[in-house]
């Protein structure tokens, strides 16, 4: 399409434009024009070029009588993109002048999708949002909906339990694949095999327990698909004997070596008042310094009762976010640990037939039984007319579902407050005066998940 | 197009006889979340104040197309219109959460931007703008962001056409040669 738009046009023709110096309204402008309001703006994470022009201004020649800056494309096809991110970057020798992300190559639709299928078969599709942390994305869908139902508080305790669990060992696992594409993306190669290791162990867990290593749809509203397997306990007690002294040998290979620290100490910093107006929320606004972590601030499930901390940086740079990643392993294990002790027994999904379909046993001795399964997993449930949004805290930050019901089966619209989405708003601050060989590290350190910003 | 929702419809509830007000603007109650209800014009005006009131995070931004469900319970006094804005702020200060239902028309879908209060809702009102085609006046940056640029129509419109294009599950990979 791009190409058509450019053939169509004429370099000639751009060139001219660009000396007469009547460009659109969409167009970049030469830097020496820019007044303080759009430079303001600028810095408010916008470069102000539409997809199609930048991509022609990339292709002209330079005119050596113009700043001596240059628009390069970085993917979306660059493996250190995390996905298919594209980033338009104006250089000036090594230097990013500017930078603006562009989205939507994985946009598959799946907020219209939400709205045809039942609150039941919803968590299919969210589950698919944020891939690395499915459990969370869940979570949050089944707590709205819950919300919606008015059966929040009649979540049976097991259930709460259970989420708990998997939602944490989601965190590291995310976490850890986070310290694996970071290795990655700054050359420690090593570090990306361990990485994939260690969460691989956590994903096995999974697959034990909800039959997949991704995408589970087995936090479900009303509690969870099945209990928890045989031989849990000891699978879990492993993997935290396992992962703890794995995370030490990551201080070594990484923590406390000058190269990984001068690639990332004072690389992409973000201010504690940027990061807020920009709405960024996870490691990147507490790499800031600001204590802000959902689990403790607004507490969900039984995180009031748990016993954390929430790990801050000081400069908010790559770094320091890092260092939280890093360490939220930890204090996730740490939560872990308390959950094991307390599992409690009993039901592991509500017992309102409304919700929860009969069990297997039932449909073999009972007509109505046999009729009301069908019902549930056809029709679905159908839930009272209302709006809510419920937030919590995945390992990216914020992730919030605002669900709007119309009293039918499916939601009337399903909105996913993706913390990728918003926090990606962040990179144009972060790499602004920044070298271009450090934007893979900005990048990384963002830690986005392309599935969940695009949806 | 839709026509504007029947008037007995916003009917308000016998229980709640003079509604809240916060701000000078309705303010109902959703599941134990607070909702204010301006008015498009008194909607920037709000926000302002809200954000002086230590909300000081836009955590989301979104809209609703209430095109075949114009029913929908409103306070007394919200005329609804067939698109919604949904903001949701956040004070981290006071560990707060506040949502902003914002009626706009169909026929004049635009609405302020809060771009110059929250740089952070630059992306999501252009998601917006994208997917429901409302536009936001002053927006910096107002183009589609996940759609291709040349893509017609929003798809999170409810009048939108889901088309789908038929699979052909055949083995006869023959005959699908001959086809093409």
């Amino acid at each position: 399409m791009t190409d058509r738009a450019i053939q169509d046009i004429g370099v000639q023709d751009i060139l001219s434009t660009i000396r007469e110096g009547n460009e659109p309204e969409q167009g970049l402008k030469p830097r020496s024009e820019l007044t303080a309001r759009e430079l303001l703006r600028e810095v408010g994470a916008v470069l102000r070029m539409s997809e199609a022009d930048a991509a022609k201004l990339g292709d002209i020649p330079l005119d050596p009588a113009e700043d001596q800056t240059m628009i390069i494309n970085m993917g979306p096809q660059h493996p250190s993109t995390h996905g298919v991110l594209r980033l338009m970057l104006e250089l000036q020798g090594e230097t990013v002048l500017r930078c603006k992300p562009i989205i939507g190559y994985l946009h598959t639709g799946m907020e219209k999708q939400g709205e045809n299928l039942t609150y039941m078969q919803g968590g299919t599709n969210v589950t698919r949002m944020d891939y690395l942390s499915p459990l969370n994305n869940e979570l949050v869908f089944s707590m709205a909906t819950e919300k919606l139902l008015g059966i929040d508080g009649d979540i049976p305790e097991r259930a709460v339990w259970m989420r708990m669990l998997l939602s944490e060992l989601n965190r590291m696992s995310s976490h850890l694949l986070f310290m694996a594409t970071n290795g990655m993306d700054l050359g420690a190669v090593g570090m990306m095999i361990y990485g994939w290791r260690e969460r691989e162990e956590v994903l096995r867990f999974f697959q034990k327990v909800t039959g997949l290593r991704m995408n589970h749809n087995f936090i479900r509203p009303g509690g969870v698909a099945a209990d928890l397997p045989a031989g849990w306990r000891d699978d879990v007690l492993y993997l935290l004997e396992m992962i703890p002294p794995r995370l030490e040998e990551y201080d070594t290979l990484m923590t406390g070596q000058p190269i990984w620290r001068d690639r990332l100490q004072g690389v992409g910093v973000i201010t504690q008042a940027e990061a807020i107006a920009l709405g960024a929320t996870g490691p990147i606004l507490r790499s800031t310094g600001l204590e802000w972590d959902l689990r403790r601030d607004q507490p969900y499930l039984h995180y009031d009762e748990m016993e954390f901390d929430v790990i801050v940086g000081t400069y908010g740079d790559a770094f320091d976010r890092y260092a939280i990643r890093l360490n939220e392993i930890r204090e996730s294990i740490r939560i872990v640990h308390q959950i094991l002790d307390r599992m409690p027994g009993g039901d592991y999904r509500i017992q309102n037939k409304k919700v929860t379909p009969p069990p297997r046993a039932r449909i073999d001795e009972s007509m109505e039984a046999l009729i009301h399964h069908f019902k549930i997993f056809t029709e679905g449930f159908k839930v009272p007319e209302g709006e809510v949004y419920v937030a919590i805290e995945s390992p990216r930050g914020e992730i919030g579902c605002y669900i709007a019901s119309d009293g039918s089966a499916t939601p009337y619209r399903l909105h996913v407050r993706a913390p990728s989405f918003v926090n990606i708003q962040c990179l144009p601050h972060m790499m602004r005066g920044g070298l271009v060989a450090d934007a893979v590290a900005v990048i990384s350190s963002v830690d986005p998940v392309l599935g969940e910003v695009d949806r | 197009m839709s026509d504007v929702a029947e008037p007995e419809v916003v009917a308000p509830s016998p229980m709640m006889p003079e509604p809240p007000m916060m701000h000078g603007v309705p303010l109902s109650d959703s599941h134990g979340q607070r909702v204010l209800h301006p008015t498009r014009a008194g909607y920037l005006k709000l926000v302002c104040t809200l954000l002086d009131d230590t909300f000081t995070m836009c955590a989301d931004l979104t809209a609703v197309d209430y095109l075949t469900f114009p029913g929908r319970s409103l306070p007394d006094g919200v005329v609804p219109e067939r698109f919604e804005v949904v903001v949701n702020l956040l004070s981290i200060e006071r560990r707060e959460r506040i949502r902003i239902r914002v009626q706009v028309p169909a026929e004049d879908a635009v609405v302020a931007t809060l771009f110059d209060l929250y740089p952070g809702s630059e992306a999501m009102e252009r998601e917006v703008f994208d997917m429901f085609g409302i536009s936001f006046t002053d927006h910096p940056d107002l183009t589609r962001i996940l759609m291709p640029e040349d893509w017609e129509g929003h798809p999170l419109r409810k009048d939108y056409d889901q088309g789908c294009i038929p699979v052909q599950f055949s083995t006869d990979f023959a005959a699908r040669e001959r086809a093409q």
